[in-house]
């Protein structure tokens, strides 16, 4: 079983790319779930989601204790929230950033979704659309494919640029 | 009174759960400096359940019994006879959200109203179920979008200040968050009558009303300045109209004005538009008759 | 059709098909997202129901029963505190022997407010004549729930049914969802004593002391030809659709010598303590009870028991727990685990089992056996 923790702030769509990572494992033949979880989530505050890959039904639905995949949407929860609690030694980081962040002892991938979201003119309510675009990154990272990608992005929105928008993370993700 | 002389001392403290442009947190400011130290307040499931914080720690600095959602006005009744009882002079003060208050509340509220109790009941309307996610309430107005409405609610507001007002209150009044003095002052008023009282609060919201954070004093104010919340009192039935509600009755702004910054009312249709013009004009007439002539 | 999708979702989706005339909602966490989703439905057309938005969860299945009386098909869907208020009318629903569903999304109960997964509110019901199922997964709440109405309806029982998601555990976890075309598997409703103008009744009215027990008698006769109902309903959705159900889902009990019982998410997760625990040598199976009224008859002589309770009767015990001693006349391992959404894991599962004390209670959280 593979488990990513979504790290994102209430409001940004960090729930919505749960689902719609879980939708493209789905889609990959793959069973997944996914579960925000909810504490005091008003809007601003760090919240967290979780997602679960396998190729087993999957039977679990307490917390993820350990991660394989921390996932950070927005490097401002890291003042409050230890993005990095539990991640299993030899798991990654995936974080939306135009700068080149290190975690000690994890394999950390960059890509600024923020700026592709703005390229793109991915905005809604004067916030750019990250979980599209992270999508891309994910399946660059062999998370989830990059047609179930498209598929799903297509499956739930009718603007292109989502999918452009996962295209460009796609290419500007270096492995 | 100016704004400066409002006592210091807070009762809210900076640690709540309050989402960014909380109208409700800024209007139970107020309440509780007007009341003071002495004073319980009576809380039914509502945002201010969430907001004064997480077990084990507390956001408010004076007691707060939390309640069930229907119940406030009942348990209300009980602590006040209790206190009175006790000799004691605590203020009792029911701070309830319009869903507690004229939907699954109303019941106890009505009882507790007809008994002649002696406490104040402070409804915070943010038109909507919002510490659910804002579902329609029986405050939700004509044309509003909710989650439970998405195309906009089909029938009006419930007018729960004429309802209050059948019960023969010594006192009742109407404010808005973005007049906070005028809270402090009628509270403080309130809490000088021995008896039922009632001040039913405006309490624009941003998540709800689907409007950025940092414009809700603006609404609130675009809201009196419209007519479309109209800020007044009733002492032994005798209405007095509120200052800024006075001057925007001889010039309201135009009711799409105060509508469109709201995402909620996007794409209203026509015939509630137009009702709802008709209503609030219909409104000021009588209310301007009845402060003339009682 | 296969997609994502949480377990509120489901339970819309499949009311959705079940297609009421009629539904009461009010909101409360965490079931909110049903109301919601079905008056997104309503309102866009998708779902021809007409929607009664009511002031409080009394008032919902009140108006479930003045319009299921009339005798359409009727639903809402509580929690906790809700389920609670409306407690006088749910007894009422099943007196009045009205096939209403109703969606639970199990919550615990305050003060203080706690919006988690507990079974406490639902068990404060296990005593008015409503049937209750306990739901895992997000496929077998969309799937139960779509046999709900078939056999509240059925004319041998005509009593209402709960179907019960934990809070947030299930209500809110997002899993893939096959729907279905249910065709005709769900027959038109024919109330046998819906109101006819042309053939006047009273409802309900005044019953002496040498009436009133004989109606008690038909909600338990009711209740009792409920199991060959369910079982048949059951079966079909099998022929049908491809997935069985039964009154418990048993996992590796065939040569168990201690079995794990549980209802609701805890009842699912127990499998993966039992694949932990076979590596051990440990030879336990789980069971995970689904329907709990009516209560269903369980195998479990010669087995050490450990039972999960997500709940408790104060002054008593684990309500399952005493429900299973009572029926098989043994000890069990009681354990009291998951109220308020308390975190329990499949190692705590697992450690329960490893450390049972046949004739104990034991409160997570809280230490030692009682």
């Amino acid at each position: 079983m593979f488990e990513i923790r979504i790290h994102s702030r209430g409001g940004q769509g960090g729930v919505t790319a749960a689902r719609l990572l879980a939708t493209a494992a789905l889609h990959d033949g793959k069973y997944a779930t996914a579960c925000p979880f909810y504490g005091a989530e008003r809007r601003g505050a760090p919240v967290v989601s979780f997602v679960r890959i396998d190729d087993h039904p999957i039977r679990v639905y307490s917390q993820i204790r350990n991660p394989d995949l921390v996932v950070v949407l927005d490097a401002s929860v890291m003042e409050t929230v230890d993005v990095l609690n539990g991640l299993k030694k030899g798991g990654r980081v995936l974080i939306n950033s135009a700068h080149n962040q290190e975690f000690t002892g994890f394999a950390t991938f960059n890509v600024d979704l923020t700026g592709i979201a703005l390229k793109e003119s991915l905005v809604v309510a004067g916030s750019p659309i990250l979980n599209t675009p992270v999508l891309g990154a994910l399946a660059k990272m062999g998370i989830i494919s990059a047609e179930s990608v498209n598929e799903v992005i297509r499956g739930m929105f009718a603007d292109e640029r989502n999918v452009k928008a996962a295209d460009a993370a796609y290419k500007e993700m270096s492995i | 009174m100016i704004i400066a002389e409002i006592p210091k001392e807070e009762y809210l403290k900076k640690c709540t759960s309050a989402c960014a442009g909380c109208s409700s947190s800024l209007i139970l400011r107020y309440v509780l400096k007007a009341a003071g130290e002495d004073t319980v307040l009576v809380v039914p499931a509502c945002c201010t359940s969430v907001i004064q914080g997480i077990y084990p720690n507390t956001a408010m600095n004076i007691p707060v019994y939390n309640v069930a959602f229907a119940a406030a006005a009942a348990c209300a009744s009980g602590m006040t006879e209790a206190f009175q009882a006790l000799g004691r002079k605590t203020h009792v003060i029911v701070y309830a959200g319009d869903g507690g208050t004229l939907d699954i509340g109303i019941q106890s509220m009505s009882g507790a109203f007809e008994r002649g109790t002696d406490f104040l009941y402070i409804c915070y309307d943010n038109e909507a179920y919002g510490n659910t996610g804002m579902q329609r309430s029986g405050a939700t107005p004509l044309g509003a979008k909710t989650t439970t409405t998405p195309t906009g609610k089909t029938v009006e507001k419930k007018d729960i200040d004429a309802i209050a007002a059948a019960h023969h209150l010594e006192y009742m009044a109407t404010a808005c968050s973005a007049y906070p003095l005028d809270i402090y002052k009628k509270v403080a008023k309130a809490l000088t009558y021995r008896g039922p009282t009632f001040i039913h609060i405006l309490a624009p919201c941003p998540p709800g009303w689907r409007y950025p954070t940092e414009k809700t004093i603006e609404m609130g104010k675009l809201a009196v300045k419209s007519g479309m919340w109209v800020l007044y009192e009733r002492e032994y039935g005798k209405l007095t109209i509120t200052a800024p509600s006075k001057t925007a009755m001889k010039k309201p702004i135009p009711l799409e004005d105060y509508l469109a910054p709201q995402g909620r009312f996007s794409g209203i249709d026509k015939k509630s538009l137009e009702i709802l013009k008709q209503q609030l004009a219909a409104n000021l007439k009588k209310l301007a008759a009845e402060e003339v002539e009682p | 059709m296969r997609k994502i999708a949480t377990g509120n979702k489901a339970i819309a989706e499949a009311v959705k098909q079940a297609l009421p005339a009629v539904v009461a909602a009010y909101p409360i966490t965490p079931q909110t997202e049903i109301v919601e989703t079905i008056a997104d439905y309503v309102t866009s057309g998708q779902m021809k129901s007409r929607y009664i938005p009511v002031e409080s969860e009394h008032s919902a299945m009140a108006a479930c029963i003045g319009a299921g009386i009339t005798g359409v098909r009727t639903f809402t869907a509580t929690s906790a505190h809700g389920l609670l208020y409306m407690h006088e009318m749910t007894n009422w629903a099943a007196g009045a022997r009205l096939p209403v569903v109703m969606a639970n999304v199990n919550r615990s109960l305050g003060p203080g407010w706690n919006i988690w997964a507990e079974h406490t509110d639902s068990m404060q019901e296990r005593d008015t004549g409503w049937l209750q199922v306990y739901v895992s997964t997000v496929q077998e709440a969309y799937d139960t729930t779509l046999m709900a109405f078939r056999i509240a309806e059925h004319n041998d029982v005509l009593l209402p049914v709960m179907v019960n998601l934990d809070g947030f555990s299930l209500s809110h976890i997002m899993q893939p969802l096959d729907t279905v075309e249910p065709g005709d598997f769900i027959p038109p409703l024919h109330l046998p004593h819906a109101i006819d103008t042309n053939n006047p009744a009273g409802y309900g009215g005044l019953t002496g002391p040498d009436q009133h027990f004989r109606f008690r008698w038909e909600i338990e006769r009711s209740m009792r030809d409920s199991v060959k109902v369910i079982a048949a309903t059951e079966m079909d959705f099998a022929d049908r659709f491809g997935r069985s159900y039964g009154p418990t889902e048993e996992y590796r009990c065939e040569d168990a010598n201690i079995i794990l019982i549980a209802m609701g998410t805890l009842g699912k997760e127990a499998e993966v303590a039992i694949d932990i625990l076979r590596k051990e040598g440990i030879k336990a199976g789980s069971m995970r009870l689904r329907w709990f009224r009516p209560f269903p008859k369980l195998n479990l002589a010669g087995k050490e028991v450990v039972v999960i309770d997500r709940d408790y009767s104060f002054g008593f015990g684990g309500i399952l727990a005493h429900e299973i001693m009572a029926q098989n006349r043994g000890e069990v391992y009681s354990v009291i685990a998951g109220l308020g959404g308390q975190e329990v894991t499949y190692d705590d599962l697992a450690e329960f089992v490893r450390q049972r004390r046949m004739g104990k209670e034991f409160w997570f959280g809280v230490t030692g056996h009682v």
